[in-house]
């Protein structure tokens, strides 16, 4: 096992390699650079061309943008191998610093609605496989189809709308984290202020997944419940729980456990729309506001560690897969 | 009465129709596909057929010099006795403002309101299917096309160069997806095209791993040998009698596919990043809802619902298409 994780620790870095240096590639190769920006940001009216002209000079010779990309991009990666990921453009702080303040945001959203889409959709999954064909069967397929195509920035712009004030109810806050007297409540009006603002944003990250994983979970349980092993401990007279919970559900869950890793990067990159609509200070928003202020180093930040995050999670998936399910072996 | 076997689309065909769903579904994507094609017939502010000083005219087939810059509308006030003109259903342009008519609304004048610059929304929307599939069917055939390549490639010849492409493949699955279309497209000046490309471009791993496991299933079998031993080349045997025994799936995986990119463009779009106005696409109008939530919910709720319907109707498709195509479900 040890053996397995250090050969695939190791695989990782060729991959870690190849994604950073295409976005690195992208970026650099896009019109529109930061150079450019500083002269729009320093606008103080109409400019000669030749002063617009000696600021882009500068500010390139500053982020160390008039070498050729691949120079570039060895130095970013001599950087990378100490954790340095260089200072943000935008406000010269450390883009790692930048990272981890932003991170267990963004974190406690999608492992939140991970493990509540896990918590709804096995039951889910499970009770529909043994009521297959029925009425109760068949609507809760269709309704977990309509929440697997629902686009979540509609559900969250509808959500804002009906829910966040405005002409209509006035029942969840839609604005960040946490309300403006936070600092002056209770320990425990924190807790419930911060739920309360969590509530929709979480509720749109989750739904679509929910649909995917109990679809999963009831096709893996129908498979497992046609097996022999099952028909078997059924003849030996086994209770219909005993034989759905311990002899199909423990078969069928496996590969659910592998549809982890597939949720990480999904949810990333669907808390860039959420985040932003419900103006979360997450990593989502992060992302959006970088990318619009061109600040290269946090795109490059950003990109690296929710690879790397993925990578992690890709694995955890299959040691998990190896531990549920003897007949895997990792050697 | 000499019977024929039925062939594989045939059967496919036959399976597919016995489903109430997918067929609704089929219903809503021909429907679909008839309103891009007919948009300038269901949404103008010419007539469609028009008499006029005793002559026929017909203003949306054919522009005449003569009514280059006359308003249809006031132009039938001034009819004559047996002058008459027969306007499209929706009787605005998708461009076409009128400031005195800005955030109506849904009335009998504007069925589904209009716009903050007092554009008809659903005439916007009829406009904005022509987007939005064009963006779903040319970017899915994109990366069907590279995905089916370098599948069939990495399957057929296995060894190293399977190694090579696989790996590729896996960097690609760990990018968040969605953050570097952002990215790209944020750095990219605004059009449809760029917005295809890169979500082509950045699509096709699920179709080249599944395309690859089919190879490996399929090279080894008898009708592989066979060709080989009548001397087709690597070519003919790869794409004339490997690949069209895997299609199935294929075609499976592109139907998913234009619902997926339909999502993307239309969550693009919302964040600003779309197709550069005045084009009407649906994550427009619901990305300028935004600006007056508190109160404009139809400019919320319905091109909302044309994503959500567009979506729900290619999914339906692809999951009756893969249901018809499993043998194990044919009865």
């Amino acid at each position: 096992m040890r053996v397995y994780i250090a050969r695939r620790l190791l695989l990782a870095v060729p991959t870690l390699l190849g994604i950073t240096a295409i976005t690195f590639v992208i970026i650099q190769l896009a019109p529109g650079s930061p150079a450019a920006m500083a002269v729009r940001l320093g606008g103080e009216g109409v400019r000669s061309d030749a002063i617009a002209q000696e600021i882009v000079e500068q500010t390139k010779k500053l982020y160390g943008l008039d070498k050729p990309i691949p120079v570039q991009y060895v130095l970013w990666l001599k950087r990378l191998v100490t954790f340095d990921f260089g200072t943000s453009y935008k406000d010269q702080r450390n883009v790692l610093e930048k990272i981890a303040e932003r991170l267990p945001v963004s974190l406690q959203l999608s492992l939140t609605s991970i493990f509540l889409v896990y918590l709804i959709a096995i039951p889910i999954g499970v009770y529909s496989s043994t009521h297959q064909h029925s009425l109760s069967d068949n609507v809760i397929t269709v309704s977990l189809f309509i929440l697997y195509s629902l686009p979540n920035f509609w559900v969250a712009t509808l959500f804002i709308m009906f829910l966040g004030g405005g002409d209509f109810l006035n029942v969840f806050p839609i604005y960040g984290l946490v309300s403006d007297n936070y600092a002056q409540l209770t320990f425990w009006a924190k807790v419930g202020d911060r739920l309360w603002h969590l509530v929709l944003p979480i509720t749109c990250l989750t739904y679509g997944g929910l649909a995917s994983i109990s679809r999963f979970g009831r096709v893996g349980m129908l498979e497992a419940i046609r097996q022999d092993y099952v028909r078997t401990a059924r003849a030996k007279g086994l209770s219909e729980k005993v034989v759905i919970f311990k002899h199909a559900f423990r078969n069928s869950i496996i590969p659910i456990v592998t549809l982890l890793a597939t949720l990480l990067p999904a949810m990333l990159g669907g808390s860039v729309i959420i985040e932003s609509i419900f103006s979360i200070p997450g990593m989502g928003q992060l992302a959006f506001e970088s990318i619009l202020s061109r600040d290269y180093p946090v795109i490059m930040g950003i990109t690296t560690i929710s690879a790397l995050l993925t990578l992690i999670g890709i694995l955890l998936a299959d040691v998990c897969y190896a531990l549920v399910d003897p007949r895997i072996s990792l050697e | 009465m000499k019977r024929t076997s039925q062939g594989y689309w045939a059967i496919t065909w036959r399976q597919f129709r016995k489903r109430q769903l997918p067929m609704r579904g089929l219903v809503l994507v021909v429907l679909l596909g008839l309103v891009a094609l007919l948009a300038p017939l269901l949404a103008n502010n010419r007539p469609l057929i028009m008499r006029y000083q005793g002559t026929y005219y017909f203003p949306v087939f054919r522009e005449h010099p003569r009514f280059r810059n006359v308003d249809f509308d006031e132009l039938a006030a001034t009819f004559e006795k047996g002058d008459f003109a027969v306007f499209p259903p929706v009787p605005y342009t998708p461009t076409q403002y009128d400031l005195t008519e800005h955030l109506q609304e849904p009335s009998k004048k504007h069925l589904l309101g209009t716009d903050d610059r007092g554009r008809d929304v659903l005439s916007r929307m009829i406009y904005g299917t022509r987007i939005s599939l064009s963006v779903g069917f040319v970017a899915v055939g994109i990366y069907i096309a590279i995905g089916t390549v370098l599948g069939a490639i990495a399957g057929y010849y296995a060894g190293k160069v399977d190694m090579i492409i696989s790996r590729f493949i896996e960097i690609m699955i760990c990018f968040p997806t969605f953050f570097l279309i952002i990215a790209v497209i944020a750095f990219l000046p605004p059009s449809i095209y760029n917005i295809m490309i890169v979500i082509g471009i950045t699509g096709w791993t699920r179709v080249a791993r599944l395309v690859r496991g089919e190879f490996f299933r399929l090279k080894g079998q008898d009708f592989v040998t066979s060709a080989r031993g009548l001397g087709a080349t690597h070519f003919g045997i790869i794409f004339r009698h490997v690949l069209r025994n895997a299609l199935g799936p294929v075609f499976v995986s592109a139907t998913f596919g234009v619902a997926g990119a339909i999502l993307t463009e239309s969550a693009l779009s919302f964040l600003g990043f779309g197709v550069p106005p005045p084009t009407p696409s649906w994550g427009d109008i619901l990305s300028q809802s935004r600006q007056y939530i508190e109160f404009a919910w139809w400019l919320t709720v319905f091109p909302g619902a044309a994503i959500f319907l567009t979506i729900t109707a290619y999914n339906l498709v692809g999951e009756g298409l893969r249901d018809a195509i499993d043998p194990r479900l044919r009865q």
